[in-house]
């Protein structure tokens, strides 16, 4: 009886030691990407149909920011980051390489009920430095111009200063922390002005026009409406991916996941 | 007969230390939660501290962490969550205390316990939700009220703080008002004082030290408060101002932590450093309000 019964616990650790090398074994199948909120419908979708391709492969995307996703791979805790602005030099100094996946549109946002509908990037660089303050002024009602804007270290934020070159400068009413809160606080005050990722943005809210150019996939493809960013890829310079993360990296990086990428909204780059 | 009780009484006695032994320890992962915190909290809320300098840190009344020379002054944010958690006990004090005046010595039974029902259900709102109504609606309406241009403001935090450091305040000094020993109230009564005489004259002061003690918790949980602020104060560092768009110690920390790196996330650390040390000081007192309670 004892013999027997040494003889399970034996055979249940030898299961159990098997199930955890298993358990190590389909790690190598896995790809971890972190970074870019922004990012997260381009990458989400990218990450499912990789899955659907690849059965056995684990694709994890971990929301947590630009800042975050370019630490997170360069302390080695995921196998690529994502970014929704380009690399500081000092970032590529300490090792690493962008590669960009996409492009996305940042729409300047108003209120529906606000008759403007076309603004130069110039104008909307004064709004934001505080020079222009009062809607008539762009031929608008006689309302103050509500700054709407998100908080510091954002990429959507980083982006659009960073195209209207308002970098520091901005006088904001508000900074909120995501693109959904922007949204719904320009759709309920009429006399604000707002900028959001043009694939996040709806009907509550009216896109202006820029220059003329009405954002949308083909004038951000062919570069005529200028407010746009891009999405990238962060992989170590001086480390070679697993295979698996290489097999996605080629792959999203193909025309093959055009689109997919059009279909989350975002400007494929080839 | 006698060595069989003997071994029934120690295994009981192991058993017995067994069950201590895993009593001590639950207990101890409590203890070692505060205290990793704790530790991990200050070690990395210094270093930012003595790159920038505590004086300048504390004082400084600019906040630009991403710019290019990046400025770490926390005293706007240190002024604005003192003024806006004065403003809501200042609010939500009188509401409060009133309310469980009235609760503990005049409401007939059925309105106390509708009223005491509604109360612990306010306790139970997530601050999320208090936040999306003061975000949907407070902040349209006091931009018609008040005709500004934006509502999200110190006012809008405020009147949400207030609203939800309600349920401490009531239900704290509730307690200790309802723990007067009968006698006093009786005493005062047979001496020809009216009921409203023998509450404030006699009950209230009795219950002194746990009214304070409740209006001290409703400071912590405005203090403390992060989410519902975030929605409502527009969360840009300006130095506090009732109509300003503002930001608090804990939405400085919460609203940029996700993105930040460098010098900028030590120094969100050393906000939050800054943050708990007042927690630390709003705990001690409420201890030694709680302690004199009990002695009296």
């Amino acid at each position: 009886m004892r013999m027997m019964k040494k003889m399970i616990s034996v055979l249940a650790a030898a299961t159990m030691l098997a199930a955890v090398t298993a358990g190590c074994g389909s790690s190598e199948k896995t790809v971890a990407t972190d970074g870019s909120t922004s990012m997260e419908k381009v990458i989400g979708a990218l990450g499912e149909a990789f899955m659907e391709e690849n059965k056995d492969v684990n694709f994890t995307y971990n929301p947590t920011g630009s800042g975050t996703g370019i630490t997170a791979v360069s302390e080695e805790r995921c196998d690529i980051g994502l970014s929704s602005r380009a690399l500081k030099d000092t970032e590529k100094e300490s090792g690493l390489t962008e590669t960009v996946l996409a492009y996305d549109g940042i729409a300047i946002i108003v209120n529906p009920q606000n008759p403007v509908a076309d603004l130069e990037v110039e104008t909307v660089a004064k709004i934001y430095t505080g020079e222009i303050k009062n809607w008539a002024e762009v031929g608008g009602n006689d309302a103050e111009i509500v700054l709407i804007g998100r908080e510091a270290g954002s990429g959507t934020r980083d982006g659009f200063e960073s195209i209207t070159g308002t970098k520091e400068k901005c006088v904001y009413r508000q900074e909120l922390t995501s693109t959904g809160d922007v949204i719904t606080t320009v759709a309920q005050n009429p006399d604000a002005i707002g900028y959001a990722s043009l694939a996040s943005v709806k009907d509550s809210v009216k896109a202006l026009k820029i220059g003329g150019i009405t954002p949308s996939e083909k004038t951000i493809k062919d570069g005529s409406y200028v407010i746009q960013r891009p999405f990238v890829l962060v992989t170590k310079t001086d480390k070679k991916l697993s295979k698996t993360a290489q097999k996605f990296f080629d792959w999203a990086l193909s025309k093959e996941a055009n689109d997919i990428i059009t279909a989350a909204g975002a400007v494929p780059v080839k | 007969m006698l060595s069989m009780e003997k071994k029934m009484k120690r295994k009981k006695n192991t058993a017995e230390h067994v069950i201590h032994g895993i009593f001590l320890i639950l207990g101890l992962i409590t203890v070692a939660s505060v205290l990793l915190i704790t530790i991990y909290l200050v070690i990395s809320g210094i270093p930012a501290i003595r790159e920038i300098g505590l004086f300048e840190f504390l004082l400084g009344a600019e906040w630009e962490s991403t710019a290019a020379e990046p400025k770490f002054g926390i005293l706007p944010f240190i002024l604005t969550s003192v003024y806006g958690t004065a403003g809501a006990i200042l609010i939500g004090t009188p509401v409060g205390f009133f309310t469980a005046v009235y609760l503990s010595k005049f409401a007939p039974e059925r309105v106390k316990k509708m009223v005491e029902t509604a109360v612990s259900l306010l306790a139970g709102i997530p601050s999320v939700v208090y936040g999306l109504v003061g975000m949907l609606v407070l902040v349209p309406a006091i931009r018609k009220l008040f005709h500004v241009p934006d509502g999200a403001s110190l006012l809008a935090a405020i009147i949400v703080l207030a609203v939800m450091v309600l349920p401490s305040i009531i239900k704290v000094s509730l307690t200790s008002l309802s723990a007067v020993p009968k006698e006093y109230e009786e005493g005062s009564l047979a001496l020809g004082a009216t009921p409203v005489e023998t509450c404030f004259k006699v009950s209230v002061p009795a219950a002194k030290s746990g009214i304070a003690a409740a209006i001290v918790l409703g400071v912590g949980r405005a203090i403390g408060e992060a989410m519902a602020v975030m929605m409502v104060s527009g969360n840009v560092p300006n130095m506090p101002s009732l109509f300003e768009s503002v930001r608090f110690l804990t939405t400085a920390v919460a609203s940029e932590m996700s993105y930040s790196s460098g010098l900028q996330r030590q120094a969100l650390f050393s906000v939050a450093l800054v943050l708990f040390v007042f927690i630390m000081l709003i705990n001690a007192t409420l201890n030694f309000l709680l302690k004199r309670q009990k002695e009296r």
